[in-house]
């Protein structure tokens, strides 16, 4: 179990909420993008940025940083929001998010944006590329972890399996994937577009060490990420459960709200929401 | 007449004696090189090791062998990590499979990513032989000159394949190698210039009427035509252009304005392959009449390398009279 206070969690927490706003407000800015996989996704990322990488924003290239690799980079708003806040760039820079001459590119470019790991969006090549980077650094001793974010719908795709096999295999321990379970994808709920399910017991068959976890639990996160570097003789998937556009209603578990950003006026009453709460505290703003 | 400063064997055109050998073989040879001198050199293989000679260095440096299984995406993404990572991957299969069944992986986490992995396609061309179409590749240059970052070589013999092999482990870009099945003649030497982006002069006469632009297996062939023709009274060139991306602009126009007519050979669709990069150049900067001699809209089947090859147009005699054809279209 991890020492974390739970100071640093509730800190953690609110942190997680301005993320939500930024990313709100860069998709609105935007006029384009994934609304609900980025703030499904917020509190794991504030876990990351802000408690379990071994990272320095001013030296993004150091040599012995922790690496994430976000597979399904179309929730690049979310990884942009976060990084930008944890000081790889300024954050007035997200404003420029899918716009012409951008660093932050519709889905991330690891040759434009210093900090980015590899270049991704097309689903499925994400696992694979990061257990390449944990085999080079298991030959050369490095300590550094790998991360790996993936989400559901992207286990579909063969290439995952492939890796997944592979990881399996060479039992890179050093490697800790995570799954975004949040059942949503383009065409609809995952088990009806292509049933997952049993997910846990697929990635048992092939040698790995499952972990399931409240998405949005930071706490609960962050102790299965500390578990997952204990575990020497298997990888770790950990699969989080998360609820699509958490944080706003309107948007939770909608699919509809997969690949679109809010409008202005929607954007200004998520962003009420989310200062507020849902209403239980008053906004600064207001 | 063969050029002297290509340095290439003496018994060049003497068939019984001159030494045969896939270029695969010359692959083998250069990637164990390559590991002798640099440790960050691994190499990835989907269940292919034996007939990629990627075998070769698995047993010198089994420890930087990393077998993938029949799982070409993985290969590529793999291997993708660990150039980025900062080892310098090679991925052997054959290049119906890679890059051919990974082109997306390629194209995003090696391309687009700008990740040195160095990509290994054997069994390219219909000179695979009883294998049959679907294991002959015949589109993996058009499917790699395509992609922004990517250089792509293909060797004239073994000889030229250890060569490129090795400089390619030292280029911080992508590279496509492109390798072939069968025995073929080995006739470059230890000497002859080889340098990524240089097409060489391999036959040279005083008043070209035409210059054959070659690459692969078939530029033996290209130069037994340019022989066959000299005694004939027909004087061409023969470049050898192993890189195909970049291509060397400068020699390639040099020549053609020397020649003022073009014949390109490729074991390959003519639709994307090195002659329609020739032709692209071409229009642009100088154009001249041209023949391509590769394979027309169609797959390969089953046979014996050389027959596959006449069977397809790629032998001395059509080389010959691609060559006439061309110098007749010539504007006087």
């Amino acid at each position: 179990m991890s020492d974390i206070h739970e100071e640093k969690i509730k800190e953690l927490e609110e942190k997680a909420n301005e993320i939500r706003q930024t990313v709100i407000k860069m998709l609105t800015e935007a006029g384009s993008g994934h609304t609900a996989g980025s703030l499904g996704m917020a509190d794991i990322f504030m876990a990351f940025y802000f408690h379990i990488l071994n990272h320095n924003p001013k030296n993004p290239d150091w040599e012995e940083r922790d690496r994430l690799i976000l597979s399904n980079g179309h929730i690049a708003p979310i990884l942009y929001a976060t990084m930008a806040h944890a000081g790889y760039f300024p954050l007035k820079e997200t404003m420029t998010l899918r716009k012409f001459g951008a660093r932050l590119q519709g889905h991330p470019e690891r040759e434009r944006l210093p900090g980015i790991e590899t270049t991704s969006g097309p689903l499925g090549s994400g696992l694979s590329q990061a257990a390449g980077i944990a085999y080079g650094a298991r030959m050369d001793d490095k300590k550094f972890r790998t991360y790996c974010l993936m989400s559901d719908g992207e286990q579909d795709a063969g290439n995952i399996w492939e890796g997944v096999m592979f990881v399996g295999k060479n039992k890179l321990s050093n490697l800790t994937a995570i799954i975004d379970r949040n059942n949503i994808q383009i065409n609809g709920m995952t088990e009806d577009v292509m049933p997952l399910e049993p997910l846990k017991e697929k990635y048992e068959a092939f040698n790995w060490h499952i972990m399931e976890v409240d998405g949005h639990n930071i706490k609960e996160f962050i102790d299965a990420i500390d578990m997952a570097k204990a575990i020497y003789e298997k990888p770790t998937v950990i699969i989080a459960r998360t609820i699509p556009g958490k944080g706003i209603k309107e948007i939770e578990f909608d699919y509809k709200w997969h690949g679109k950003p809010p409008s202005k006026e929607e954007a200004k009453k998520f962003l009420n929401e989310l200062r507020t709460l849902g209403g239980k505290i008053e906004s600064e703003h207001q | 007449m063969i050029n002297k400063d290509a340095k290439l064997v003496k018994n060049i055109f003497e068939k019984d004696s001159l030494e045969q050998e896939p270029t695969r073989d010359g692959f083998g040879r250069g990637l164990v090189e390559a590991g002798e001198k640099d440790k960050k050199v691994v190499a990835l293989c989907a269940d292919l090791s034996e007939s990629t000679r990627i075998e070769w260095f698995q047993k010198k440096f089994p420890e930087r062998y990393i077998e993938i299984g029949v799982a070409e995406q993985n290969l590529a993404t793999v291997a993708s990590g660990l150039a980025i990572y900062g080892k310098i991957p090679f991925i052997a299969s054959y290049a119906t499979f890679s890059p051919g069944r990974n082109n997306e992986q390629i194209r995003t986490t090696i391309s687009l990513n700008n990740a040195p992995v160095k990509i290994v396609g054997s069994h390219a061309g219909v000179s695979v032989g009883p294998d049959g179409a679907t294991h002959q590749a015949l589109e993996d240059i058009a499917l790699m000159r395509v992609l922004p970052n990517m250089t792509v070589l293909a060797p004239c013999d073994a000889e030229e394949a250890r060569k490129a092999t090795f400089e390619a482990a030292f280029t911080r870009t992508p590279v496509y190698i492109r390798l072939a099945r069968d025995k073929s003649p080995l006739f470059t030497t230890a000497d002859t210039p080889f340098e990524i982006g240089k097409a060489e002069i391999f036959w040279d006469s005083e008043k070209p009427q035409a210059v054959i632009i070659a690459c692969g297996n078939l530029v033996h062939n290209a130069l037994f035509a340019a022989k066959e023709l000299s005694d004939d009274g027909v004087e061409v060139l023969v470049l050898n252009n192993h890189t195909i991306k970049p291509m060397d602009t400068k020699t390639i126009l040099d020549a053609v304005k020397r020649a003022g007519a073009v014949v390109t050979i490729e074991e390959h669709q003519i639709a994307g392959g090195m002659g329609s990069a020739v032709a692209e150049i071409l229009a642009q900067e100088h154009p001249a009449p041209i023949e391509f001699i590769g394979v027309h809209n169609q797959f390969g089947q089953s046979g014996k390398s050389n027959e596959l090859i006449e069977h397809y147009g790629m032998g001395v005699n059509s080389i010959k009279e691609a060559v006439r054809k061309v110098v007749r279209r010539k504007v006087i």
